[in-house]
């Protein structure tokens, strides 16, 4: 570091760099500092010149660096790492056409060659030119004048005059049915953009307040579309995802008929009986033989509810941490979801294979301004 | 020193002619080669999010040749035999094609997320250097207003860009986004089936994203960009306060060749960065997350970092919902959604013009301020650092409770107290520490600082000798500009008549927003510099406080005691 | 040194350098590595079949038994306040419990984490067969079970990702449960251990019998899931496989402190070289 105590007097002299840590630096030395005339005007710009002379300089800047020695050593370092450079190129050109891709492996050993041969030649070039402006070029400081931003008030007044007169030439102020008229005329435009977007999609209707579950269709394992028996699904604990019959590859239903089924041991599933209004929304008796079926769309903003944790019976949705107590009917427990997740009526038809009673009796998902 | 023996090479000079003929140019590049630019590295952060939007545009354009932007589904049969036989859109499948069966395709892809990543985080620091150390006064509100508005764009097109791809993670998030827009009072309905074309997710969203991602908001993002940088130009950028630095001057190294070769070095190295990173550090594998199916969703669940305040809003509310008239209002979702990234875009937005009103300073401001001597504004942008802290960690409140083992809840409760309370102690406690470290300043300027040498005094006391300032240290000290007082509300003057800035309820709320801001801890220098003389007898320092209710105070020494009639409180305020 | 003894040895002339501290501490370091590698119990890995059960093995199950789990399981491992009825477990949760060191549990708490398994293999399988014995339960898997062979990665994935990517992650590496439970990574179990811990559901995580995932299906699950954790990260280090959490911290400490230091560089006041020289 530089020195931190000078002498007065002559510059260049400079006494020994004993520096204390925690002492703020000293004046830092400034090569060649001399003020250069402003933008433009090459012959005006006479600024007040911070060293006090009060002169005006010009074309005194220092063109070659102070010690030669240092930059002729500094030259061969720059040309080293540009010639770096160009063999890192290279090297990338030679990654691309030498390596294949088609295989995880490949592509691995494709991504590092490539990556590394780029990352270095762009480093080596950023470092060349780097040390080309520090050691290289001479160290220069520039003090350039600002102009006033704001206008002169003479050119305040000459644009509000033009104005006034152009103003009065176009008769807009004199004739108020014509200003008034244009601005009419126009409305319409402006509001055009925003009709052309009405067909962006469909009115949204009654389309979030219904599933595709309906009375007799059958509950399919996710993945495998296999109904499932309450005998199949008899050990207490288990958890499955379910889709409905006839819409497995159906995403825009998925997202609101998927439903998650667990299994209770006896006596653990206690749902009590629930009516919204005059509507029945959970029931012991849409279970069959201590197997609940619940909606997966999470009653916040529609994750699948998926983590399930058999010693809690707390179903848990990953997205915002919204808890539902599976045992008790999806009620809320923690979370910013304001609802239980719907229940599905579920009983079993004639082969033994676990149905739908009926579509969800209140909407499922997110919460919606006509939900009501 | 001499031009001498240089000449323009002939090709330059004769294509500079043919131009210049057309275009006037010569005397408009000499001043671009003259101008000034100040030398601070703090000044350089502005350009990572210009050069990473640079590489943004270089590499979206390779990606685009690739990219198919469509939804259809298709069975894939590819060179990631993992997924051989599944389902998925084409746009996924385009992907995977990118990332496995085009050379380099991969190292562009992730170059592409890596410089979207350091754009955001790259604007954040910008704006918070900008914001603390005032350069965002006049004349440069409108520039920090595009600034504002393109970290938004910055926002929604990294959003867009991350759900292109059509796998399972991005899909959670536009999952999360129609359950957002759905939850809006009235038209929220109808704002989701237009947006993703009918019912979520349909088959539009992909294409539509792609377009706003790659025509119009990029279109926007230029344009606002080349203002900001031709503003930036035109009114000069500001400077630190050194010694030399005037509101009438810029200090620093001219742009050719100078600030173009650093720059050209800055653009490589910032490049090179975004290369490495995209060599050694994997980001989003979305051949690991598969392609979006409606009914999976994965732990850790988060959107790229720059959305964590939003996640961590949501993820913090405890459930609210009003339910009436057959209509439901979700409080749940809607107060994260648009509170806290409202509070904060919109509090960034308003702040100039608030700062403004409450110092009534309309003064022209070139020299950046060092914040310690801004308590306020600087108290307030920690706060709002705290704020946005907690919010992000809460966001990623999974993983913090996984790899920290604390139970889940707890830290969303912790979140819950911590989002008040912690802007609210940062805000004291930072703004106590500038005003501590003003009073340190003024100890520097008076005393000298402490050299480190002991001296044994005749009494046999120690004392540590103290040495004066250099001029630069000294001049960067006593840049503090002195904040202006408003006249205090009920003041009046010789004639009896009531100041007017301060009736009403605006007026005092303006009044006392104005003594916090003039809070500060003056120093009079009246040329004692060269250490002091022990005992009483130098210039009084004051230091002006709340619930002064005198129009600022007399200077020191009007008082035929020699003090100035104000207590110093032993304390601090 | 004496007169005329002026060569010291290499080693010696080195000795006191500031490089040769640390590669004592590196050596050192390194050699403590080997030794414990060489001397710690590593964990045993359980086989893929279980051989048939005997009824030596029963009782020397059932003596294992009493000694090690009573206390906690009950003498007839009917359970207890510290322990669960363990009467139509099986022996599928048995040796998951134990190959993976779960059981015997250090304590009673919110769960228990993968340790090194105290028992050999062979005593897993009498206690299990002594667990088996006492009321049925999901049994071993055999290897052909577990075999990943012809499997479909594809149904795998689907299966996965809608039952178990949301708790142990997408990449299996793990996940936050409530009240300080975790899933855990999924990069140690064998196939054996994963089918097991699918059949009978251990701890927290829910079962999945083979009614609602076909034992097929469950090896298409396993072979999902040892195919995924041995891929290797095409783009780099993986960040951990938890997705943009790990990317915006390293974008942040990595990619802008990075920058922010070259910034200062770039920036820096120049030395002037004629003064930094004694000339």
């Amino acid at each position: 570091m530089s020195d931190m105590e000078e002498t007065e007097g002559s510059e260049g002299q400079v006494t020994p760099r004993r520096r204390v840590i925690g002492t703020p630096p000293p004046a830092p030395r400034l090569l060649g500092s001399t003020p250069v005339a402003e933008d433009g005007d090459s012959e005006a710009g006479r600024i007040s010149d911070e060293k006090g002379t009060g002169e005006h300089f010009r074309g005194q800047l220092p063109v070659d660096p102070a010690s030669e020695q240092h930059a002729k050593r500094a030259e061969k370092v720059v040309a080293a790492c540009f010639i770096f450079a160009f063999i890192a190129g290279c090297g990338f050109i030679a990654a691309y056409v030498g390596l294949g891709v088609h295989s995880v492996d490949k592509t691995l050993r494709s991504n590092l060659a490539l990556g590394t041969s780029l990352g270095v030649t762009l480093f080596a070039l950023g470092l060349g030119m780097l040390l080309w402006v520090r050691h290289l070029m001479p160290d220069v400081e520039v003090i350039e004048e600002r102009h006033e931003l704001r206008s002169d008030d003479v050119d305040r007044e000459a644009f509000k005059e033009t104005f006034i007169q152009g103003s009065e030439y176009s008769q807009v102020v004199k004739r108020p049915l014509v200003r008034r008229t244009l601005l009419l005329g126009t409305l319409p435009l402006v509001a055009a953009p925003l009709v052309l977007l009405r067909d962006l999609g469909p009115l949204p209707g009654t389309y979030l307040r219904h599933t595709v579950w309906s009375p007799g269709r059958r509950l399919l394992v996710f993945g495998t579309n296999t109904p499932i028996t309450p005998a199949e699904f008899s050990a207490p604990g288990s958890m499955i995802t379910i889709v409905p019959e006839g819409y497995t590859d159906d995403p825009d239903e998925l997202v609101k008929a998927g439903v998650i089924l667990i299994k209770f041991r006896p006596g653990e599933l206690q749902i009590p009986t629930r009516t919204q209004g005059s509507t029945l929304i959970g029931t012991m008796n849409w279970t069959v033989d201590n197997i609940v079926a619940y909606s997966k769309i999470c009653t916040h903003i529609g994750c699948p509810v998926a983590l399930y944790e058999q010693t809690t019976h707390h179903i848990l949705c990953p997205c915002h941490q919204s808890t539902f107590d599976a045992a008790t009917g999806a009620t809320v427990i923690f979370g910013p979801a304001a609802r239980p997740l719907p229940q599905l009526p579920m009983t079993t038809d004639a082969e033994g294979y676990l149905v739908a009673k009926s579509d969800f009796t209140q909407p499922v998902g997110p919460s919606f301004w006509e939900r009501g | 020193m001499s031009t001498g023996n240089l000449e323009v090479p002939k090709p330059l000079s004769g294509t500079g002619g043919w131009l210049d003929d057309r275009f006037h140019g010569a005397r408009g590049f000499r001043v671009l080669m003259r101008k000034v630019f100040p030398d601070h590295w703090s000044f350089m952060l502005g350009e990572i999010a210009l050069w990473s939007f640079v590489i943004l545009l270089l590499t979206g354009t390779f990606l685009s040749l690739f990219f198919v932007p469509s939804m259809n589904e298709v069975v894939y049969h590819g060179s990631y035999t993992k997924l051989n036989g599944i389902q998925m859109s084409e746009a996924y499948q385009s992907t995977l094609n990118i990332s496995f069966d085009v050379r380099g395709g991969l190292l562009m892809r992730q170059i592409h997320h890596w410089a979207g990543d350091l754009f955001m985080a790259s604007l954040i620091i910008h704006m918070l250097r900008i914001f603390f150390t005032g350069a965002y006064r006049k004349p440069r509100e409108v520039n920090w207003l595009i600034g504002v508005v393109l970290f938004t764009l910055g926002l929604l097109e990294g959003l867009f860009g991350y759900s292109l791809p059509d796998d399972q993670l991005s899909g959670a998030g536009l999952r999360i986004l129609e359950g957002v827009l759905q939850g809006i009072p009235i038209v929220g309905t109808y704002l989701a089936f237009f947006l993703f074309g009918g019912p979520f997710p349909g088959h539009d969203i992909v294409p539509r994203l792609y377009i706003l991602h790659v025509l119009l908001i990029p279109g926007i993002l230029l344009g606002l960009i080349t203002a900001h940088l031709f503003i930036m130009f035109h009114q000069k950028h500001t400077q630190m306060p050194a010694k030399g630095n005037t509101e009438k001057n810029v200090v620093g190294q001219p742009f050719f060749p100078y600030f173009l070769a650093k720059g050209g070095a800055w653009f490589f190295f910032i490049f090179g960065a975004l290369v490495v990173l995209s060599t050694f550090a994997e980001i989003n594998p979305v051949w690991l997350y598969g392609p979006y199916t409606p009914l999976a969703i994965s732990s850790a669940s988060q959107p790229d970092f720059y959305m964590g305040l939003l996640e961590g809003s949501l993820r913090i509310m405890p459930a609210w919902e009003i339910n009436g008239f057959g209509h439901t209002l979700t409080l749940s979702v809607l107060i994260p959604a648009l509170l806290p990234l409202g509070l904060v875009l919109g509090g960034a937005a308003f702040w100039p013009f608030f700062e403004q009103w409450a110092t009534g300073d309309k003064s022209y401001h070139n020299i950046n301020d060092r914040p310690r001597n801004a308590p306020v504004r600087t108290a307030t942008g920690v706060a709002v650092i705290t704020f946005y802290g907690v919010m992000w960690a809460e966001g990623a409140n999974d993983v913090l409770a996984d790899k920290f083992q604390i139970p889940l809840y707890t830290i969303t409760w912790i979140a819950r107290v911590l989002v008040f309370v912690g802007p609210a102690i940062a805000y004291f406690a930072t703004k106590r520490i500038c005003l501590g470290l003003q009073r340190k300043d003024k100890q520097m300027l008076l005393h000298g600082y402490e050299s480190g040498i002991i001296r044994q005094m005749p009494n046999g006391e120690f004392i540590e000798v103290h040495k004066p300032l250099s001029e630069d240290a000294r001049a960067v000290l006593e840049s503090k500009a002195m904040p202006a007082l408003l006249p205090a509300p009920g003041s009046e003057d010789t004639n009896g008549i009531p100041a007017p800035s301060g009736r009403g309820v605006l007026g005092k709320a303006r009044a006392r927003a104005n003594r916090a801001f003039a809070e500060t801890i003056v120093v009079e220098t009246n040329g004692h510099g060269n250490g002091h003389s022990v005992g009483n007898g130098h210039a009084a320092a004051v230091e002006a406080g709340d619930g002064n209710a005198l129009v600022g105070s007399p200077p020191a020494g009007t008082l035929p005691d020699g003090t100035d009639g104000v207590p110093e409180d032993p304390a601090g305020s | 040194m004496r007169q005329g003894d002026a060569r010291v040895s290499w080693f010696n002339a080195r000795r006191r350098r500031p490089v040769a501290g640390y590669t004592a501490l590196l050596l050192g370091l390194v050699v403590a590595g080997l030794l414990y590698g060489a001397f710690s119990h590593t964990g045993g890995t359980a086989q893929a079949s279980a051989p048939a059960a005997s009824q030596s093995d029963i009782s020397t199950g059932q003596d294992l038994f009493e000694s090690n789990c009573s206390s906690c399981h009950g003498l007839e491992a009917q359970g207890s306040t510290q322990g669960p009825n363990l009467i139509g477990a099986g022996a599928a949760a048995v040796d998951f419990q134990m190959s993976t060191g779960r059981m015997p549990a250090k304590e009673v708490g919110a769960e228990n984490e993968r340790k090194p398994p105290e028992f050999t293999a062979q005593q897993i399988y009498q206690i299990a067969d002594y667990i088996a014995s006492l009321g049925g339960g999901p049994a071993i898997p055999d290897a052909q079970q577990v075999s990943t062979s012809g499997a479909d990665t594809t149904l795998g994935e689907q299966l996965f990702s809608t039952n178990c990517a949301q708790c142990h992650g997408f990449a299996g590496s793990g996940g936050a449960l409530t009240y300080g439970k975790d899933a855990p990574p999924l990069t140690e179990s064998t196939p054996t251990q994963i089918y097991e811990a699918m059949l009978t559901g251990p701890e927290a995580m829910p079962v999945f019998a083979d009614g609602s995932i076909s034992p097929s299906a469950k090896r298409d699950i396993i072979a999902y899931i040892t195919q995924t954790r041995v891929e290797p990260n095409p783009g780099g280090f993986s960040l951990g496989r938890t997705g943009p959490v790990t990317e915006g911290l390293v974008i942040f400490l990595g990619g802008m402190g990075f920058l922010v230091i070259i910034a200062m560089w770039i920036t820096a006041k120049r030395r002037d070289p004629s003064t930094t020289r004694t000339e």
